[in-house]
């Protein structure tokens, strides 16, 4: 009987799905979009360490701090990274007398002293203020575009690290002859960008736009590099940590394991002295 | 006890003694896995998968107490209180990349053992019950692993909670009501959160309860073992303690390696880059898909395309999907033949492992975008999948010709390593079987 039943149901699910295959396909019209779409350039970072792998690697302070440096004067524009807070600098290598002045630049929500809504001088406790109150806002300024918050971009797309180089590096003049009649009015030609079409002017437009203290070169290369680590460490400000405890968390397994293998093979020593004497 | 050779536990301090007449806890432990419960001698590393099972679901269970601790779940911050945790609680990352990556790891483990049920048959007589109840965990768990998916309040969240909830709607009449009781609105909000967060912290809970009656039920026939023939005597088993919990340990510290590699190499790597962008419902994201362990299943419910009959697409893909897993339970049922190990059963060990195949191949167009040839590749696999149990299982029972059976477990141990005596029938076995333990 169950057998039977079985069957009944087994006929009836393989012949609906079956029919579904044997349906002619539509003819997919090659994707524009998909041909000029582009994959994220990969490139050696110091927090992927040896062989780039990202296992170990530790984060570069002065590119963080040169990123940084691009995020406050170009992309703070449009972009907010409000889940960091301004202590979370120290990591950067900022002392506290220099996050202090930092955050003194930003004003924050408040209420004065009648109780009614008001700003004040950040601090370093406070988050860096979202850029825009609100999408509505945002959309407002920004021709009905909506810039993301920066914090996790890294982490939100993938290869993050790589894709956000890769992104602003990717402006390109010359639009494929296929997209040329659907390219829409307001937006640039990028074909990193998953629609190929954004609408984010290119915000690193020329060799010395930021002037870097540090003597790095200032090239379109190197800040697009450095904004990339800087929003590394933003979207995983605990990537070192991580990455330590887990070298000293394998070790540690890895000798326990070894230790376990040892007294397993203890134990059943007399159990397999007796198979191989018999 | 289901052996009578089975030790017995023999309190030896004065505190042992006053418990064992008032609360015989230890004298449980002892028989459930301690020397008081004979296992057969011959199992090899697969059957640490259930051990490791039950080492997931407590380190799911102590890190998702204390991510508890430091949640929000009220749509406004969810997805801030979690990035919280991440930057802000002490050792917070850790502890939300265990809970995230656990979960797939639970998931892993309790696939491979699954199919190690499937190779040896552990699934029959006299296991049917056992076998029952590991499927109730299995749904259980995923039923857990949705909604804790839900609680992060990211993109996938938020529309993976919409797609799976939207799935009740294709049934027919009570299909709008059912998904909106189980949201408590008429998408996925702030009722839905709090109730996925309630139950997310109930339900790990109510898989440990199964977990005790799937442990109960194992320990009436006792473990079934590669050869899938019964345990014939003492010779043929070894005490859980010190022999199983030797090699358990070492098993657990294997697993512990390659999970801590994951959680602090590579934690993301598992996941959607997608959940990484705050719940947005005015903007869908260009491909919904579920986490990886998900997929097969997501593929069998994307390959129904078209009406079949009277019965709409979506609700076909529905039912296919529950079925694909419901029909488990049938499985002790369609499957009639008396030996138990595939090691045996060459014509089926065949099948396993295209079955095995099929499910990957699933696995795989269910993660992607549902275009050719992946929708076709799935509609043609989803087939197999169901003729595998409802078709051939059963055909294949019946008229396949069986190896012959060694007499007992020690006489396959012995003729496994060439010293046993040369009229064994067990000689002529090998091939794709699993090594047994040394
Ligand atoms: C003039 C305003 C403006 C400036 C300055 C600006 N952006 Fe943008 N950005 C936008 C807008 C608008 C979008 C949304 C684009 C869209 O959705 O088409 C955007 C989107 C992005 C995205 C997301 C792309 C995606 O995959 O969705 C990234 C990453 C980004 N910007 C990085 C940066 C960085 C880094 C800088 C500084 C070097 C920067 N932006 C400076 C306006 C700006
Ligand atoms: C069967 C065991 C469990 C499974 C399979 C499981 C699975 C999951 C999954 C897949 C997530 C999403 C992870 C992410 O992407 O961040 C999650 C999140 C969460 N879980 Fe669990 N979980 C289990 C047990 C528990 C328990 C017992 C609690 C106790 C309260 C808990 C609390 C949480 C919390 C607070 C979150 C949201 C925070 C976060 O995303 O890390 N979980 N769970």
């Amino acid at each position: 009987m169950v057998r039977l039943g079985a069957l009944a149901v087994g006929l009836f699910f393989c012949i609906a799905v079956l029919w579904g295959a044997v349906q002619p396909r539509d003819a997919v019209p090659v994707d524009p979009v998909k041909e000029a779409h582009q994959y994220p350039e990969k490139i050696t970072w110091s927090h992927n360490g040896p062989g780039n792998l990202g296992i170990l690697g530790t984060f570069d302070r002065g590119q963080l701090q040169r990123g940084f440096q691009v995020y406050k004067e170009v992309c703070s524009a449009c972009h907010g990274i409000s889940l960091v807070a301004f202590r979370d600098l120290s990591a950067l290598g900022y002392n506290e007398a220099e996050i202090k002045a930092i955050a003194a630049e930003y004003e924050v929500p408040s209420i004065d002293e009648n109780g009614e809504p008001s700003t004040r001088k950040a601090t370093a406790a406070d988050k860096f203020p979202p850029r825009y109150a609100n999408e509505v806002a945002a959309r407002a300024a920004q021709n009905g575009a909506n810039p993301p918050d920066l914090s996790l971009m890294t982490k939100a797309r993938p290869d993050g690290t790589n894709y956000v180089r890769s992104l602003l590096l990717g402006y390109r003049d010359e639009v494929p002859a296929s997209l040329k009649a659907s390219a829409p009015e307001g937006l640039w030609y990028n074909p990193w960008f998953h629609s190929v079409f954004i609408a984010m002017p290119p915000p690193i437009a020329a060799d010395g736009q930021v002037t870097y203290t540090d003597g790095s070169p200032q090239t379109k290369d190197q800040y697009a590099e450095d904004v990339a680590a800087f929003l590394t460490w933003t979207a995983e400000p605990k990537l070192e940590a991580r990455k330590e405890t887990g070298v000293a968390a394998v070790l540690f397994l890895l000798v326990m394991t070894g230790f376990g293998f040892l007294s397993y093979r203890r134990v059943w020593a007399d159990i397999k002295g007796k198979k191989a004497k018999a | 006890m289901s052996f009578p050779w089975a030790r017995q536990y023999q309190p030896t301090t004065e505190f042992g003694k006053f418990m064992d007449s008032r609360l015989p806890l230890p004298r449980f432990v002892y028989g459930a896995l301690g020397a008081g419960y004979p296992t057969p001698k011959n199992l090899n590393y697969f059957y640490n998968f259930g051990v490791l099972a039950g080492v997931a679901l407590v380190i799911q269970i102590i890190t998702g107490v204390v991510l508890g601790m430091h949640y929000a779940a009220d749509t406004r911050v969810a997805f801030d209180s979690v990035e919280h945790i991440m930057r802000d609680v002490n050792g917070g990352w850790m502890l939300r990349y265990m809970h995230a990556v656990g979960a797939s790891f639970f998931f892993g483990v309790v696939y491979v053992h699954i199919f190690r049920g499937l190779y040896y048959g552990s699934y029959k007589p006299p296991r049917e019950v056992l076998w029952m109840l590991g499927l109730v965990i299995f749904l259980l768990m995923m039923a857990t692993a949705f909604m804790g998916y839900v609680l992060v309040w990211g993109q996938m969240s938020f529309w993976g909670a919409a797609v799976i909830t939207g799935l009740f709607s294709a049934l027919p009449i009570v299909g709008e009501a059912i998904q909106t009781w189980l949201l408590g609105g008429f998408s996925p909000d702030n009722a839905t959160l709090n109730r996925f967060f309630s139950l997310h912290y109930l339900l790990p809970f109510v898989i440990f309860g199964v977990i005790i009656l799937h442990v109960w039920a194992l320990h009436i026939p006792g473990s079934n073992n590669p050869t899938g023939v019964d345990v014939k005597g003492p010779q043929d088993t070894v005490p859980f303690h010190p022999y199983y919990t030797a090699k358990d340990f070492f098993g657990l510290g294997v697993y512990l390696t390659i999970f801590a590699a994951v959680v602090f190499f590579i934690p993301n790597s598992l996941g959607e880059p997608d959940n990484y962008i705050p719940a947005n419902p005015l903007s869908t994201p260009a491909h919904i898909v579920p986490e990886w362990y998900f997929w097969p299943f997501y593929a069998i419910l994307r390959a129904f395309t078209v009406d079949f009959f009277f019965i709409p697409a979506k609700l076909m893909g529905v039912l296919a999907m529950f079925a694909a897993i419901l029909l488990l339970f049938f499985l002790p049922w369609l499957d009639t033949s008396p030996v138990r190990s595939n090691a045996y059963r060459p014509l089926n060990r065949a099948l396993f492992w295209v079955f095995l195949v099929v499910c990957l191949v699933l696995g795989v167009a269910g993660g992607k975008p549902a275009e050719e040839p992946w929708v076709r590749l799935s509609q043609i696999f989803t087939a197999y999948y169901f003729a595998h149990f409802l078709i051939i299982t059963p055909l294949v029972s019946r008229f396949e010709k069986t190896l012959p059976l060694p007499s007992s477990i020690s006489e396959a141990v012995l003729a496994k390593y060439g010293n046993g005596p040369s009229s064994s029938p067990g000689t002529g076995v090998g091939g794709a079987a699993p090594q047994p333990a040394e």
